[in-house]
């Protein structure tokens, strides 16, 4: 694991102050220590900044990305992956992030992530999960608990939550890790190793939004800051000792860690080797 | 000693591919949908030819997004798709008119609401114009042959690069699937337009500044320049939640960086019109059949003639107006209920008489009906 560098130092080298900010987030909200924890990955991996381009969906957590001294492109809501896409397909020397919601990513843009997936695109895929759609003022969203309450969910919800780290290893990701904002140097590291894999990177971030799902369902990861981040202390189990734990054991855990390293053929690479052979046949 | 030429047959939907390729479109990203799909078809095999890039999405929604991904990434960059595929891409066409994205979309019409039917219409003709909300102005041009398919899909690429807008090629299931003559001429000597590339420095460079054209430079990603691109209403760095100001400046300045150029956007055929005391005003595929009647109705010694225009958006309010003040009679012919119609009234400055002809059955407009209506007034 590298040297945690002072915050003062990744602010000035890789933040744009006058940008931070302007895209407002509730306080403790956990949005910037994914952007922090995303800075330190990018200066660590010491990609030029002019090579980056970072998406954005509509969502809240994490919408501060586009202060980062990358490029940026804020799209619509969900469809941050099919940009990326087309970008990467087109321009493969660029290395590309979105970072989204957990309703950008797999609700409303589920079909994305999916296809994505399943070709194996060299993108990396960031989501911020929350377990709400908090930008709207909190409405229960794909992963939100069975039970829990919403805005739109008055008597609870009814709707089984979707596990995205499950979706994306079935769909094909051929890098597929779970991470926490309490856990944030752990967090680096895997974000880097997302940016470094070559194939379709997810990484679903458990991410505290004291404000909407908190405030609605103190029962359930507190209605703090401080509480939902302990909450995810307590309840998270790494992936090596998991394996060890039955499911019952399970239940009501967060299971963290790399569920997903592997090399597969990506996109951009087989479609190069269309090209080369359709040149031949002209 | 003069070059050969290349004459070939040509379907409607290769034409646009061979117009695609040779404009510089060097990515497509589709859906299939008929009518559209020989246009899909025959770019997968066109593209990688020319070291470009095809691939099939999961959608249309995916389709435009991905279109948009690589003409952010400065590869020249289109897509096609018939109404109901157009009717999902509506949301991101908005994105690529704020954001300034250039691309072209070309649109295949089917007749009817819905999943409609695959045969030919022009029902599309005002959703093409209003489908995405907000207020906004493009470019839509309507080929009436084969030959048009080549030449306006190099014109829209042109001015979707010159105006950083969506440009839409408002094709039809009969033009899609017939066979015509066209004169390729080399790739290499086709008129390319690039879009813009920033004048100012990288550390001056402000994402939606725009010089008096009213088009900001639009750097590559991977250059000097921090390119910020934003799907929101915007000030001239990106920011979002500018003031009512400049709200209103910014949304101006979309508008008239199209608007500036009336006098030389529109474009109309203007056939047989210079004695006419009649005029059928018709566009695409149904100005053929009015073609055919033309030559009849002047055999008969009616003094009738057509104006067609090949830029329906925006639409030739100036030539129309005149049009009015030269004729005593305008008919308009659509293959739909009625929809430039209302624009030809709106610009009957010189009180002509306005009479329609339409047509939704999903077959080409019948010669014999716009003659019928052409003797009736003659």
């Amino acid at each position: 694991m590298a040297k945690i560098a002072p915050l003062a130092e990744i602010v000035e080298k890789q933040i744009d102050m006058l940008t931070y900010g302007q895209w407002g987030i509730c306080a403790g909200c956990g949005g910037g220590i994914v952007v922090q924890a995303l800075a330190r990955a990018v200066d660590t991996i010491g990609i030029p900044n002019k090579d980056i381009v970072i998406l954005n969906g509509i969502h809240c957590s994490g919408s501060q990305a586009a202060s980062l001294k990358c490029n940026f492109i804020g799209g619509l809501h969900g469809r941050s992956i099919a940009y990326a896409t087309g970008l990467k397909f087109a321009r493969p020397d660029l290395t590309v992030i979105t970072v989204q919601g957990d309703g950008d990513a797999v609700g409303i843009g589920g079909n994305h992530f999916i296809h994505a997936a399943r070709r194996n695109s060299d993108i990396t895929v960031v989501v911020n999960n929350n377990f709400i759609y908090g930008r709207t003022g909190g409405q229960y969203g794909p992963t939100t608990p069975k039970g829990a309450f919403a805005t739109s969910a008055p008597y609870g919800t009814v709707d089984r939550p979707i596990d995205i780290c499950k979706l994306a290893e079935s769909a094909g990701a051929t890098f597929v890790a779970r991470g926490t904002t309490y856990h944030v140097i752990e967090l680096v590291d895997i974000l880097e190793k997302a940016i470094r894999h070559h194939g379709f990177s997810v990484l679903d971030i458990i991410t505290q939004c004291p404000t909407a799902f908190g405030r609605y369902n103190p029962s359930l990861m507190g209605n703090s800051t401080t509480e939902m981040l302990k909450w995810m202390r307590d309840h998270s189990v790494r992936i090596d000792k998991a394996k060890g734990i039955g499911t019952q054991e399970l239940e009501g855990k967060l299971v963290i860690g790399v569920f997903v390293d592997k090399e597969a053929p990506v996109y951009e690479d087989e479609y190069e080797k269309i090209i080369q052979a359709a040149k031949k046949v002209k | 000693m003069d070059k050969q030429k290349n004459v070939q047959l040509m379907q409607g939907n290769e034409a646009v591919v061979e117009g695609a390729i040779a404009a510089g479109v060097r990515f497509f990203a589709g859906y299939p949908i008929t009518p559209s799909t020989e246009i899909l078809e025959r770019i997968s095999v066109r593209l990688p030819q020319v070291g470009g890039k095809f691939i099939q999405m999961e959608d249309e929604i995916a389709s435009i997004s991905a279109v948009l991904g690589a003409s952010m990434g400065g590869v020249k960059a289109m897509t096609a798709t018939s109404g109901p595929g157009f009717a999902l891409m509506v949301e991101t066409i908005g994105y690529a008119i704020v954001a300034e994205i250039p691309c072209v979309v070309v649109e295949v019409q089917r007749v009817g609401p819905g999943a409609g039917m695959v045969f030919t219409s022009q029902q599309d003709t005002m959703s093409i114009r209003w489908a995405t909300p907000g207020g906004f102005e493009t470019i839509t041009l309507a080929p009436a042959s084969v030959k048009e398919c080549f030449e306006l899909t190099i014109r829209a690429v042109n001015l979707s690069e010159r105006f950083r807008v969506p440009v839409f090629l408002l094709s039809d299931a009969h033009l899609a699937h017939i066979r015509e003559k066209v004169e390729v001429p080399n790739y290499n000597e086709v008129l390319r337009v690039d879009r813009t590339r920033p004048t100012v420095p990288p550390y001056k460079f402000l994402p939606y500044e725009a010089d008096e054209t009213g088009v900001p430079g639009m750097p590559d990603f991977g250059s000097e320049y921090r390119c910020k691109i934003v799907a929101v209403l915007h000030d001239k760095t990106g920011k979002y939640g500018p003031s009512p100001e400049e709200r209103t400046f910014i949304l101006k300045r979309l508008h008239n960086k199209i608007l500036a150029h009336l006098d030389e956007l529109p474009m109309v055929e203007e056939y047989m019109l210079e004695d006419a005391d009649i005029a059928v005003f018709s566009y695409g595929i149904c100005a053929r059949a009015v073609k055919a009647a033309l030559k009849t109705a002047r055999a008969e010694g009616i003094k009738v003639g057509l104006m067609r225009p090949i830029t329906l958006w925006p639409f030739p309010k100036e030539a129309v107006s005149k049009l009015t003040s030269r004729v005593s009679d305008i008919i308009v012919a659509e293959m739909n209920s009625g929809q430039l119609l209302g624009e030809v009234e709106r610009a009957n400055e010189g009180n002509a008489n306005i009479r329609f002809v339409g047509q939704e059955d999903g077959i080409v407009m019948d010669p014999q009906r716009i003659l019928s209506a052409i003797r009736e007034v003659g």
